[in-house]
């Protein structure tokens, strides 16, 4: 794109309820000779007559034709997203940002955290990853959400789990009486993976204070910290580092991240005005 | 299950790693197997806490009964977890329920048998106490992190 200001307008193909909440849009990228992006990567998605948001691309990077972002409805503008029907036109800029480290943890254990609709900016990595399984060690999946109705991509879950190559935990802070799976916090499933910590690379994306009780567990079980990486969130404007209102300390979270390795985010998590 | 394989199997229960074998010897004359089919409570609320549970395979959900909304799950409970670790305390009931989710096995420690060996010997009370304590600890840092509720949707 020549204008990273500049939106571009692209056409609804697929709209699909994840949850009561949450939503699934793919846009038609062929017209544009396809939209690269790696994964961990965010756009600004412009709802026309409301605004434009920040959301995480979460389709696969390998089909190109294809954009998909998946979406919480939570405010005026993801409402509006909410809204959007097969055929309809969004204004898009992007792809923005730094990436999940995949060629990084090619030949190491890969560990996914994700909280809530954090799956969701972690999945492309997921479509990475098994792309070229036999690149990884083991691949350890821990995922949280608050009730069994929340969580996302649950058809893909039960793919994944069903891979003898990929370890799968999934846990809900509240369950009812149906539900057969684990509750709790995601934090304690990290101690089931059979892994080799000082041989391992964390993803980790969900609410920051999940990211940073995670981010201690997987250090006490002997991650080095620098293999540890977080996504982090904060109110983005622009996209492009000039508006200021992502900025973390000295960082902006959409030029500089939003992945960025833990011993970067450790002394400014630890600044409660920021 | 003679008491030296009981012992042995105790053993590599995380439960017990820093136990000494002869304090893991000691334990294991309070213990024996128990096994659970899917569906079976394990423990019933308000009910005599007559024994704990060091899970080996399987699957334990804790729960309470919310009037209107039925059972809600509030913990689960797999492979190396401590189900009671209360035991030890009066009034000696069961604050939850607990539910096997699915075929379980575990070792159980008969709580007369326990609070007899604790008071016993204090040098083995202290170190089964510190483990509880650690497991109490860990718990109640889980459930205050879940009572955050942190992926409740922020409206913005």
């Amino acid at each position: 794109m020549s204008d990273a200001l500049l939106p571009e307008v692209m056409e609804v193909v697929r709209f699909r309820r994840e949850t009561r909440d949450t939503f699934t849009l793919d846009l038609d990228a062929r017209p544009r000779g396809g939209f690269r992006f790696a994964p961990g990567q965010f756009n600004m998605l412009y709802a026309f007559g409301f605004g434009e948001v920040p959301i995480s691309i979460s389709g696969d990077p390998l089909s190109p034709g294809v954009l998909t972002h998946t979406i919480r409805a939570v405010g005026p503008v993801t409402r509006a997203l909410g809204r959007l029907k097969k055929g309809d036109g969004i204004g898009v800029r992007g792809p923005f940002g730094s990436y999940w480290p995949v060629d990084e943890a090619q030949g190491k254990d890969v560990v996914i955290v994700a909280g809530g609709i954090g799956l969701a900016p972690l999945r492309p990595t997921l479509y990475s990853v098994l792309s070229r399984r036999k690149a990884f060690g083991r691949v350890c999946i821990a995922y949280g959400a608050r009730t069994p109705a929340d969580l996302l991509f649950a058809r893909e879950l039960e793919k994944w789990r069903g891979r003898i190559d990929v370890d799968l935990e999934v846990t809900v802070d509240r369950g009812d009486a149906d539900w057969r799976g684990q509750t709790g916090v995601v934090t304690k499933l990290l101690g089931r993976f059979e892994l080799d910590p000082e041989n391992a690379v964390a993803m980790l994306c969900g609410p920051e204070v999940m990211m940073r009780f995670a981010s201690r567990a997987l250090e006490g079980l002997g991650v080095p910290p620098a293999r540890i990486y977080l996504s982090m969130e904060r109110n983005m404007k622009c996209g492009v580092g000039s508006c200021g209102h992502c900025q973390l300390g000295p960082t902006f979270i959409c030029k500089d991240g939003p992945v960025f390795p833990l011993p970067r985010m450790t002394p400014l998590m630890a600044v409660r005005e920021l | 299950m003679a008491i030296e394989s009981l012992a042995r199997s105790l053993a590599d229960q995380p439960f017990c790693k820093e136990l000494t074998q002869a304090q893991v010897e000691f334990l294991a004359g309070c213990a024996k197997n128990a096994r659970f089919a899917a569906g079976e409570y394990v423990v019933r609320e308000g009910q005599l806490a007559d024994a704990m549970f060091l899970i080996r395979s399987g699957r334990i959900a804790i729960e309470s009964h919310v009037p209107t909304k039925g059972s809600i799950q509030v913990d689960s409970l797999g492979p190396g977890d401590v189900l009671g670790w209360s035991v030890l305390l009066p009034p000696f009931r069961w604050h939850l329920d607990a539910r096997a989710l699915e075929p379980t096995l575990a070792f159980s420690l008969d709580a007369n048998c326990v609070r007899g060996k604790v008071q016993a010997d204090h040098s083995f009370g202290y170190a089964f106490t510190l483990r509880l304590l650690a497991e109490a600890s860990q718990r109640l840092a889980q459930a205050r992190l879940q009572q955050l509720d942190v992926y409740k949707a922020e409206v913005g």
